[in-house]
């Protein structure tokens, strides 16, 4: 039964990355990375991670998701993306990389010249487990990484200064946002971009 | 030997990370779209997390998973920010276009 899992879910995995890396549409692609972010939850819960799982669906499924399809939308991006290369034979140099570092990867999950000590490649899974998930992760987390874990509070208020400062319009100090402002940031997708475009070319 | 009586090692994981890792790899490099590479970056930094879980669960140590947790901490971070200044960009610029941003300057 776990086999059977681990490959359906490994083959959704896949076949999402993969979707989100071929897919012309950025929605598409968003669709896809979902696809792929549930796979790895199931993965997750094959390794008795029942915390990580559920937050993995509850944050990253959801919530950084939306966000990107919240942008997505805001934006409206969803036009064909130039399949021109500026580096000539760019795709192909990229492809050829990509098959270097998957055999570079795969030589080192099933070696152990990398650091001298066995990987703990090859060991069986299946029985035993984490009795008790949760308070395992929160013992963990709430001793040895008490200190990391209140930074962490600290990096996320950065995180969201940071995103209101950016994503503020340039040149209006602290007036709140308006049906007015809206409609110009409409308006302005015509006539600036040629211009723009232009003086990035020059 | 059948499907199901197969035995899931961790290398199993680790292999399916490296996939993941290198579709997310390549993606970085070959899509154009600011967008699409962002959630290339995601497919990496999920095959990072499959492959702490799988070590966790090799090592029978719960550490990989707290580790796991500062990653998704980390990538919400990134994305808040990676997406504000995405939207900055195309104030500006009307295209979410990687080729395009050579200039810092607005």
């Amino acid at each position: 039964m776990i086999p059977v899992l681990f490959f359906l879910a490994a083959a959704a995995t896949l076949a999402g990355a993969l979707g989100v890396v071929l897919a012309r549409n950025p929605v598409h692609a968003a669709l896809f990375l979902v696809q792929t972010l549930i796979a790895v939850a199931v993965l997750f819960l094959l390794q008795d991670a029942e915390l990580v799982a559920a937050v993995q669906v509850i944050v990253y499924a959801s919530a950084i998701v939306v966000l990107f399809l919240f942008v997505i939308m805001l934006l409206g991006v969803d036009r064909a993306e130039s399949m021109e290369d500026r580096v000539p034979y760019q795709r192909p140099a990229a492809i050829a990389l990509g098959i270097i570092l998957l055999v570079e990867l795969l030589v080192l999950a099933g070696h152990e010249w990398a650091t001298g000590q066995p990987t703990a490649s090859g060991v069986p899974l299946e029985g035993g487990g984490f009795g008790g998930n949760v308070e395992r992760v929160a013992r963990v987390l709430f001793t040895d990484f008490l200190w990391a874990f209140e930074i962490t509070s600290v990096l996320l208020v950065i995180a969201v200064v940071g995103a209101v400062v950016l994503a503020r319009r340039s040149g209006q100090k602290g007036a709140p946002i308006d049906a007015a402002e809206v409609a110009d940031a409409a308006d302005a997708t015509d006539g600036d971009d040629a211009g723009a475009a232009e003086e990035a070319r020059v | 030997m059948t499907l199901a009586a197969l035995e899931i090692t961790s290398s199993y994981y680790l292999v399916l990370a490296a996939m993941v890792f290198t579709i997310g790899a390549v993606g970085v490099l070959t899509r154009r779209n600011v967008l699409v590479m962002f959630m290339c970056v995601e497919l990496m930094l999920n095959a990072v997390n499959l492959s702490f879980v799988a070590f966790a669960r090799a090592l029978d140590d719960v550490t990989g998973q707290v580790i796991v947790f500062f990653v998704l901490v980390v990538a919400a971070a990134e994305v808040a920010v990676g997406l504000a200044i995405i939207v900055a960009i195309f104030r500006r610029r009307r295209h979410a276009t990687a080729d395009d941003l050579r200039a810092l300057r607005g």
